[in-house]
């Protein structure tokens, strides 16, 4: 494992990790690491802790009250829930994309400026440089671009989406978490989104959860199964590479849920 | 049976007969009868079993009015309870659920309900719109109208040099009506005119000032070289209107002459309706009691209304200045506090302050002081500004001279707590109301909360905050009982000059004249009102414009 992060193989790494809201346990002791430049899927039924498990990645369960966490989760050898470090900083460097396409109801231009903008960017050449090339990145650009000053809620929902992505994409994150992006959207849109991602790729790490398991098997190269335990808490059950996991399952469970048997 | 009995039982037995009519609709459907007829049976039953059986009560019991009232409606009530058991029912075979044309029925029995309550919903706010129009018109009535108006001299009879004028002011040159004010008012008038309108002396100089030689009394004005030092108080009548015509204008010197010599007072007054309607008989009313008084159309509210300041003995010279000075001066101080201090509160409760039991009391107690009466507020604020804060309300602690802490700061103060719990609740509501994924979306660019509240909270809540401003806004303008305890003037010779001054506002003004004996105050009142809902919809539009604005940049 250390040698994982010498060779920066791995982007970020949970350990022992337990998360409760309240006196609930809703992720019972997971253990993954997800590698750089990689995507991986979190697939499993509703309600089994793939979204907690991600946001936990960044620490945006916190927005909850009374959630808490045991274990840690590693991104360059530093534990995220260590004291000393702040939330905000987390947030930077590892983005979020949420299920519902979420633009600030301001102009495109804003919405993608906005990150930079609140670390304190004001010049306004390099703002339009960035949000240029955040939304070339988010292959929204072409679309958009005599337009700028248009609402961000103006648009259609698969750009919106693919806003919210050019809006992560221009703080320069290192991961992208992704929280099932396509589900508000059509199948061309999704498509758009999926392509993107693939894309997008060879400069971010990216994890995604969703419902479709045929997009996680289109789109991804490692995917997670998770599942509820007998105290209804979240459990990682089988974890390894895509192809592995929906040719070759390790586990019976894993094998029901993929071949449509329960879920 | 006494008229108050009838109007009770009448009132009962009407909701007797709605009951009746909405609970039998649906009871004639499920027995295979019409639905409207059972309706009508039901209505007819309920009023007419009310009646009667109240009517019998008061006949065998006489001077048991109570008795006859409940009697009546549980009489009309159980008369409709049977009928509801005792209607045959026609439907021989009963079905869980109804259909062909027992489904009909049912469609039409439920539609009728729904007709009815649409009508009664109607009612009531054809009801309201018409108290509203009442209460417009009332008030409208009394602002325009005609007047009797009499002058004190005829401006026929004004003389020069024991000669007759005999022509309109207008046409009077400078000089003429300099002759004018020196043959038709007394020396001692001509000299409270230099006093008053030439060097503008407060009231308490005049006696002072009247000893001395008009080059001090006129030191910052002009005189002519030959009396410089005699004695103000020994100049003659000439001489003093000569004063006048140095130094005012003629236009100044004419409203001078029109003003205090011809004097024109309203001796009575009608309301716009019999003005338009009963001329004749107002013609007949003048002519026989007030001979020589012209009629003549007077609006109540005018620039000179509103420009000038009070009168407390004459209606028709009364202006309002103090108090809407005062009015303007004590909103701009609540809102200061109210607003900022409000919103702040409703941000800390929302998005700060944790789910335990501490911020679940100040919680329910915010919602609580919203209802309190707002006397309550006024002897709070008698407590706290007038008495406790004195030194700072009065401006003493910042070098301003005012005797006691009755100024605008302490009236804005008390207003500003009156109205700070429906700003707070109102706020509170439009900042819950801001989609959870606007915070989101916020955080996972690592902003902070400070950044997402400023950025994305506030300005997505503030059209629903401003709202609720608006509505607290008008509940301070328009409340009296505060200001009174706090100490509130209902007359001053002065405008409100800052939050240090003694004050007076729209509805003390009000107040105060509705309760004067004299007639036409009341129609000072009317337009006073008509002022107050004016400033109101300004102020109100002003913020409905921002809200406007904050909408259009967030769609």
């Amino acid at each position: 494992m250390t040698e994982g992060y010498t060779n920066g193989r791995f982007a970020i790494e949970t350990r022992t990790l337990h998360l409760y809201y309240g006196d609930f346990l809703a992720i019972r002791n997971v253990n993954m690491r997800f590698e750089r430049n990689q995507i991986t899927a979190l697939i499993g039924p509703s309600g089994c802790g793939k979204s907690t498990l991600l946001r936990s990645l960044n620490r945006m369960n916190e927005l909850v009250p009374g959630t808490r966490i045991d274990g840690e989760v590693l991104f360059h050898g530093q534990n995220l829930y260590d004291p000393a470090v702040d939330p905000v900083e987390v947030r930077r460097r590892i983005g979020m994309v949420f299920q519902r396409p979420n633009p600030f109801p301001k102009s495109i231009f804003d919405n993608v400026a906005y990150g930079p903008r609140i670390l304190g960017q004001r010049n306004k050449a390099v703002l339009e440089e960035i949000v240029e090339r955040s939304l070339r990145q988010a292959a929204l650009w072409d679309e958009v671009k005599d337009d700028l000053k248009k609402s961000g809620l103006a648009l259609s929902g698969g750009q919106q989406q693919r806003l919210c992505i050019a809006r992560a994409l221009a703080v320069e994150p290192e991961i992208i978490l992704m929280d099932e992006p396509c589900s508000a959207l059509d199948p061309i849109a999704t498509l758009r989104i999926e392509d993107l991602m693939r894309e997008l790729k060879s400069d971010y790490t990216i994890v995604i959860v969703t419902h479709n398991m045929q997009q996680a098997a289109r789109v991804s190269d490692f995917t997670a199964f998770m599942l509820l335990d007998e105290h209804r808490a979240g459990e990682l059950i089988e974890y390894d590479r895509t192809e592995k996991i929906f040719n070759r399952p390790q586990d019976q469970r894993t094998e029901d849920y993929i071949t449509g048997r329960f879920g | 049976m006494d008229r108050i009995v009838f109007v009770a039982v009448l009132t009962l037995g009407l909701l007797a007969s709605l009951n009746g009519g909405l609970s039998m609709t649906q009871t004639a459907a499920r027995k295979g009868h019409n639905p409207k007829l059972g309706a009508l049976l039901g209505a007819v039953t309920g009023l007419v079993f009310t009646l009667l059986a109240a009517l019998a009560v008061i006949t065998l019991l006489p001077g048991q009015a109570i008795l006859s009232v409940i009697g009546g409606f549980a009489a009309g009530m159980g008369a409709l309870a049977l009928l509801r058991r005792a209607l045959p029912d026609r439907v021989t075979e009963q079905e869980a659920l109804p259909s062909g044309a027992a489904l009909q029925r049912n469609i039409a029995a439920r539609r009728l309900q729904g007709t009815v309550l649409r009508a009664l919903f109607f009612l009531s706010i054809a009801l309201a719109i018409v108290m509203l129009a009442i209460l417009m018109w009332t008030i409208v009535t009394k602002t325009i109208g005609l007047t009797a108006v009499q002058y004190t001299v005829q401006p026929e009879d004004l003389v020069v040099n024991g000669e007759p004028v005999n022509r309109p002011l207008d046409e009077l040159s400078e000089a003429e009506l300099q002759a004018v004010l020196a043959d038709n008012a007394r020396v001692a008038r001509l000299r409270v005119f230099v006093l008053q309108n030439v060097i503008e002396a407060p009231e308490a100089d005049w006696p002072t000032l009247s000893g001395q030689p008009v080059s001090r009394v006129l030191k910052n004005n002009e005189y002519p070289a030959e009396l410089a030092d005699a004695a103000f108080n020994t100049l003659d009548e000439a001489q003093t209107a000569g004063l006048l015509a140095l130094n005012l204008d003629r236009d100044s010197l004419q409203e001078l002459v029109f003003d205090e010599i011809i004097q024109p007072q309203v001796v009575d007054s009608w309301p716009l309706w019999t003005s338009l309607t009963q001329r004749d008989e107002i013609n007949a009313v003048v002519a026989e009691e007030y001979p020589e008084a012209e009629i003549v159309w007077r609006s109540w509210v005018s620039w000179d209304f509103l420009s000038s300041p009070l009168d407390p003995r004459k209606a028709d010279d009364t202006g309002l200045r103090p108090a809407l000075i005062g009015t303007l001066l004590v909103i701009a101080i609540t809102i200061a506090f109210a607003f900022p201090v409000g919103v702040g509160a409703a941000i800390y409760l929302e998005e700060y302050a944790g789910k335990n039991r501490l911020n679940q009391i100040i919680q329910t107690n915010i919602s609580n002081l919203a209802g309190v009466p707002s006397i309550i507020y006024g002897i709070l604020g008698l407590a706290i500004f007038v008495r406790s804060l004195e030194t700072f309300t009065s401006g003493q602690a910042f070098g301003a001279s005012t005797a006691n802490g009755r100024t605008v700061l302490s009236a804005g103060f008390t207003l500003a707590l009156l109205i700070l719990p429906l700003i707070i609740i109102n706020a509170q509501e439009a900042i819950r109301a801001v989609p959870n994924s606007l915070r989101q979306a916020s955080y996972g660019l690592g902003a902070t909360q400070w950044q997402t509240i400023w950025h994305h909270v506030l300005p997505y809540a503030m059209p629903g905050i401003l709202t609720g401003t608006i509505l607290a806004i008008s509940r301070a303008i328009g409340e009296t009982a505060p200001l009174i305890l706090v100490g509130g003037a209902t007359y001053l010779t002065q405008d409100p000059k800052g939050p240090f001054s003694i004050f007076t506002a729209l509805p003390l003004i009000i107040y105060r004249w509705t309760t004067l004996p004299q007639d036409e105050f009341r129609n000072a009142a009317a337009a006073a009102i008509v002022v107050l809902l004016a400033l109101l919809l300004t102020l109100n539009s002003i913020a409905i414009i921002l809200r406007n604005r904050f909408s259009r940049r967030l769609s």
